[in-house]
């Protein structure tokens, strides 16, 4: 009998090292081990032994189904290995190649700042509010103490489409909508960003431009002041243009400001040295601003005893210009793809 | 405004170490922004020079061979000037000189002669033709005899200047005069301002007696006459021609470069009549309509009844503030002159002049006058006439004056001051910037906390208190005040941010956002579209191309695609949202839209390139419906009119709860022969409509079960319709359903289609049997069948 098991586990040690395939290992694994194997054949067959060899053949038939099963278990292992490896042999790829993908679209830069900006407000507490373009002489001009005749009308040629209507040729007409429209009179902080137009077309301007337009109105006894304006805009420059610009306030005149100002930037391009973008002064214009004038107050409902304020806007086309870099007014507007696709990717932080 | 330094120190004395470019920096600080400030005239190493010989080049009919006393050495010049001659007292420009327009002299040869500098023109050194006299501008300057060999010629033609070129702020009139310039540079520097020299004689005979004035309008609320005789007209002298040139204005003679020069020194525009031509009297009235009137620049202009007219009782003499009248201009031969002082209305005379012609003397009537001053510049004009015309003054004036000429008073507190600006500037510091501009300040109450400001008449634009704060903080220096954040309630701010959502899902589509003009020709504004409107036209267009505000967008996106395509760029997929406008009735409208335009292809990569089709553009529109809450609300529908910029067989209208929000199709071939597809959605339209909130549905925890069905069709019946018969007899456990395959062909009917759904059913509380589908199965099928829908087995 100990010839027998001897045997077996010659010829299935030599057939599962010859095993190729995980079925004929299986088939092997029910030839010996199953429950109609050979091995089990020969412990059903100990009955017929004495009780002295019983324990003997039985441990030498343990001994050599543990040494099978782990032998079995151990060629499993290498035949997946090597299937495996195959599978991923023919796999491989030139990884190199293109990808498959859908086309990638793109948001417009002045899209860009004018999301950055109303952030930027969002974040201090202003509402973002929108205005129509197609607008009344009374908004656009009348309600911001400038009325018919008003020599600083001059400044702003207008496309108009009837005596009292006409393309708004600033956001300030939101101003007039905003103060109107808040009917219970509590303070304001809105920013507002949008198309407005006026009646020039050359190099430097075009017909269709973008402005954003902000207003404060608050208790007098708060005492939003000048130096408030200064600290905003101080903010507003350094956050959407660029961190190290200083700012420089021109007292101006604007019809719906008193005090009125410009706001010089140190120039982008050449950090305030002089160069020819800044026609050699160090400053770029960039801002209009001042203290709500008394009279626009008192027209859109406010007490101008009792309230006090300041607004501000600014050209947002020039704005993309100077972040992107952007040579020429014109790219914003012929909207050719090889310019749109540039803009593609999420702004640096 | 042109500033001349020379000019402005006859009546406030700046320190000489001040560059110009410095003065100007300080007046731009205040508020008073400059485009240039420089020298006069811009050329070095000029010296006067005098021809001891002239004789002609021997190889040339024109040039000259000088000779050239410079004083220290005899230079040989070669001279193409007609009028060099010996004798004469030049201008030279010697070897190492710089001239304006890049010129460098240098020692040369002219046709075998050495030359060792340049006799110079007026031209040639920088003073525009413009201004010259025709012997000038034909020729080299003939410097006076008394000129001294040597020394420099700029300084002794006292065109040593320098000037600036200011560009004012439209409330700043007082400015538009040296004088105003001087009291705002005393301001800045703290210096007092000199009195204007208005003395003269007068001849004891008394103007009213032999002149008189007539106001028939309410648009000139003043007019002064006055009036010399027997002036001598001849050239004006240096200094005055040399202001004159500075500021822009071309000398012509002694009487009217006074007129000019009292207009830049005091900002009050004067007129001088030949009192021989103009009899008696002066009437002021409105024109009548299509009335006639030569002006100077013997122009015959038809006015009309917006026009201010000076007559002489019978006819127009001149154009009130704009421009004088031929009959009565000053000439040559004129002997006796009447003087104009007058204001005229603002708004009037801006109207006419933009008609007629801009000038500096209708510029400072429509920036407002100070009556005060139109007094001073009366009496100054015969100062000068007196002084330089050897005119005599006839006694008195002719007054004509409605005007309140008060000097203002505010009231204001320290408080308000330091409030506004955010500034705790003291009280002594406030009450300098009021005596440094010139404005009195008075105490009013005990407490010394409000102050009387008393501002003088030439201050026109300032009237209220904010007005006296902008000062103090001009003055004071807006660089010396502190930037802060507001300290204001906390509150949050308000942002809708739908807008930025949809461009953010288009452009992750695979869309360029674009940026266009909303003006578009007349001829395009009802293409891509059957909505009934008024397209909305410009009063005064720039071009015809722009004439008219946009309804659709597609015209815009049209335009960009045909600028990339003749470009060759490829794949071109738009879209941007903007405003549509139109009229109907009375009424105006403006609505926010998106449109989307797309051609090429659309997915890219190796084996994966497809070119854009209606179902791709179709898919976009679902995306975005689906994204913004509208899934199962919407479906395309045929359009019951179509426009004929879109093809009849692949367009459809977007419908939301039955009610048409956009259109969605491809390009007409007679339109675009490459294959284009468009979309565009009325968002005010669509947004308006409500959508549920999202809300999480429980996930069954039973499996569901997939049945497929293939349905033979009718072409012209719509895959929509099936799919309603197939949802509405499904019922409830119906979870989801899809298209799988379409076909036609082969093996079937060429009025057919095939089309397979797959449908998905389940149950949230249980697994269902196959009883309950098959009967649900059953009815379907049933259902269809009456429809005329055969079920492919």
């Amino acid at each position: 009998m100990e010839e027998q098991i001897k045997m077996i586990k010659q010829t299935s040690e030599k057939e599962i090292a010859s095993a190729k395939e995980l079925k004929a290992l299986e088939d092997l694994r029910v030839k010996y081990l199953g429950k109609k194997g050979e091995l089990t054949a020969v412990l059903r067959g100990m009955k017929d032994l004495t009780p002295e060899q019983r324990p003997v053949i039985g441990s030498l038939v343990n001994e050599v189904r543990d040494e099978l099963e782990k032998q079995i278990r151990e060629k499993e292992a290498k035949l997946k290995q090597e299937l495996l490896n195959k599978k991923i042999e023919s796999e491989k790829i030139d990884i190199t190649l293109p990808s498959t993908k859908v086309r990638r679209g793109s948001l417009h830069p002045v899209t860009r700042i004018i999301e950055d900006m109303e952030d930027l407000f969002v974040s201090m507490g202003y509402d973002v509010v929108q205005g129509p373009e197609l607008e009344t002489d009374e908004f656009c001009f009348e309600r911001l103490n400038l009325p018919k005749g008003h020599p600083a009308r001059d400044m702003q040629d207008s496309f108009y489409i009837t005596d009292e209507y006409l393309l708004r040729t600033q956001t300030s007409s939101v101003q007039a909508r905003t103060m109107i429209a808040n009917t219970e009179k509590t303070p304001i902080r809105m920013i507002t960003c949008g198309k407005t137009y006026r009646r020039e077309d050359d190099a430097t301007h075009s017909h269709q431009f973008n402005q954003i337009e902000g207003l404060v109105v608050d208790k007098k006894e708060r005492n939003v002041s000048l130096a408030d304006l200064k600290g905003t805009l101080e903010v507003f420059v350094r956050k959407i243009i660029g961190a190290n610009l200083d700012l420089r306030f021109r007292p101006s005149y604007f019809p719906f400001t008193e005090p009125s100002y410009e706001v010089d930037v140190t120039c982008f391009k050449c950090g305030g040295k002089g160069c020819n973008l800044c026609k050699q002064t160090g400053w770029i214009e960039l801002l209009g601003a001042g203290m709500v004038h008394p009279n626009v107050l008192k027209m859109n409902g406010y007490n101008p005893d009792e309230f006090g304020g300041f607004a501000f806007g600014t050209g947002i086309d020039r704005l993309a210009m100077f972040r992107y870099g952007i040579t020429d007014m014109r790219y914003l507007y012929t909207n050719d793809v090889r310019f749109l696709n540039q803009f593609d990717r999420k702004d640096e932080e | 405004m042109i500033l001349s330094r020379k000019f402005v120190k006859d009546y406030v004395d700046l320190d000489n170490k001040l560059t110009i470019k410095e003065i100007a920096e300080a007046m731009t600080k205040a508020g008073n922004e400059y485009d240039s400030a420089e020298k006069l005239v811009n050329a070095t190493n000029l010296i006067i020079g005098e021809i001891k010989e002239c004789t002609m080049h021997p190889d040339s009919d024109h040039l000259h061979l000088c000779k050239v006393d410079i004083g220290k050495e005899i230079l040989d010049i070669v001279c193409g000037a007609p009028n060099a001659r010996k004798g004469l007292k030049v201008i030279v420009a010697q070897v190492g000189a710089a001239l304006p327009g890049n010129v460098k002299i240098k020692k040369g040869m002219i046709r075998g002669q050495e030359s060792n500098g340049m006799i110079c023109a007026l031209y040639e050194i920088g003073i525009d033709k413009k201004f010259l006299s025709e012997a000038d501008k034909n020729g080299i300057c003939e410097l006076p005899q008394n000129a001294p060999v040597g020394e420099d010629p700029i300084k002794f033609l006292e065109l040593d200047d320098e000037v600036i070129d200011f560009e004012l702020t439209a409330n700043r009139g007082d400015l538009l005069s040296i004088l105003g310039m001087a009291y705002e540079l005393g301001a800045i520097y703290g210096k007092n301002v000199k009195d204007v020299d208005i003395t003269h004689k007068e001849n004891g005979e008394d103007i009213n007696k032999e002149f008189s004035v007539e106001v028939n309008t309410e648009n000139c609320k003043m007019f002064l006459a006055k009036k010399a005789k027997n002036v001598r007209i001849k050239e004006s002298p240096e200094f005055i021609k040399n202001r004159l040139i500075a500021s822009g204005i071309r000398p012509i003679n002694n009487v009217v470069d006074i007129s000019n020069y009292v207009m830049l020194e005091l900002g009050q525009p004067l007129h001088f009549y030949d009192a021989d031509n103009l009899g008696e009297k002066i009437v002021v009235r409105m024109a009548e309509e299509d009335e006639k009137l030569t002006t100077l620049d013997n122009i015959e202009r038809t006015l009309s009844k917006n026009d201010i007219v000076i007559t002489d009782g019978k006819k127009s003499i001149g154009l009130a503030g704009v421009m004088g009248g031929l009959d009565t201009e000053v000439e040559e031969t004129t002997k006796n002159v009447i003087i104009e002082a007058a204001i005229f209305d603002s708004v009037k005379v801006r109207v006419t002049s933009n008609k007629i012609v801009r000038s500096e003397a209708s510029n400072r009537f429509e920036k407002g006058l100070d009556p005060a001053r139109t007094y001073m510049a009366a009496e100054r004009a015969c100062a000068l006439l007196e002084k330089y015309a050897d005119a005599e003054i006839v006694s008195g004036t002719v007054v004509y004056d409605e005007t309140k000429n008060e000097e203002k008073e505010i009231k204001i507190t320290y408080k308000n001051i330091n409030d506004v600006l955010g500034t705790t500037i003291s009280k002594e510091n406030i009450i300098d910037v009021f005596n440094r501009l010139g404005f009195k300040t008075q105490k009013i109450d005990k407490n010394d906390e409000e102050i009387l400001v008393t501002v003088p008449t030439r201050r026109i634009d300032i009237s209220i208190k904010e007005d006296l704060i902008e000062e103090v903080g001009r003055i004071y220096g807006v660089d010396n005040i502190q930037g802060r954040l507001p300290v204001v309630p906390m509150k949050m701010g308000n942002l809708d941010k739908t807008m930025r959502k949809i461009k953010n899902k288009m452009s992750n589509l695979g869309l360029n956002e674009t940026l266009s003009y909303i003006l578009i020709n007349d001829k395009d504004v009802k293409r891509f579209t059957t909505d009934e409107f008024e397209p909305v036209k410009l009063l005064d267009p720039i071009t015809e191309d722009r004439n008219t505000l946009r309804y659709s967008i597609i015209p815009s996106l049209y335009k960009i695609y045909e600028y990339n395509k003749a470009r060759e760029n490829k794949d071109i997929c738009l879209f941007e949202i903007g405003k549509g406008f139109w009229k109907r009735g009375e009424e105006y409208g403006e609505e926010q839209k998106i449109c989307v335009l797309m051609s090429g292809e659309y997915y890219l990569g190796i084996g994966n390139n497809k070119k854009v089709d209606f179902y791709i553009i179709k898919g976009i529109a679902e995306e975005l419906l689906d994204y913004l809450g509208y899934e199962g609300r919407y479906s395309f529908v045929m359009p019951k009119k179509l426009p004929q910029e879109f093809h009849p067989g692949q367009t459809a209208e977007i419908s939301v709860n039955n009610d048409i929000v956009g259109i969605i199709g491809k390009i007409h071939p007679s339109v675009e022969t490459e294959d284009l597809y468009v979309m565009e959605i009325n968002l005010d339209k669509l947004l308006a409509k409500r959508v549920s909130k999202m809300k999480f549905k429980e996930i069954s925890k039973f499996p569901t079960v997939k049945k497929d069905i293939a349905v033979l069709i009718d072409k012209n019946t719509s895959s929509s319709e099936i799919e309603k018969i197939i949802k509405k007899k499904a019922g409830k456990y119906l979870l989801d359903i899809n298209v799988f395959d379409v076909y036609e062909g082969e093996n079937i009917e060429k009025t057919k289609r095939s089309v397979a759904y797959s449908l998905t059913f389940g149950a949230i509380d249980r697994t269902l049997n196959d009883d309950e589908i098959n009967e649900i199965m059953k009815k379907i099928i049933e259902e269809l069948e009456k429809n005329n829908a055969e079920i492919r087995k």
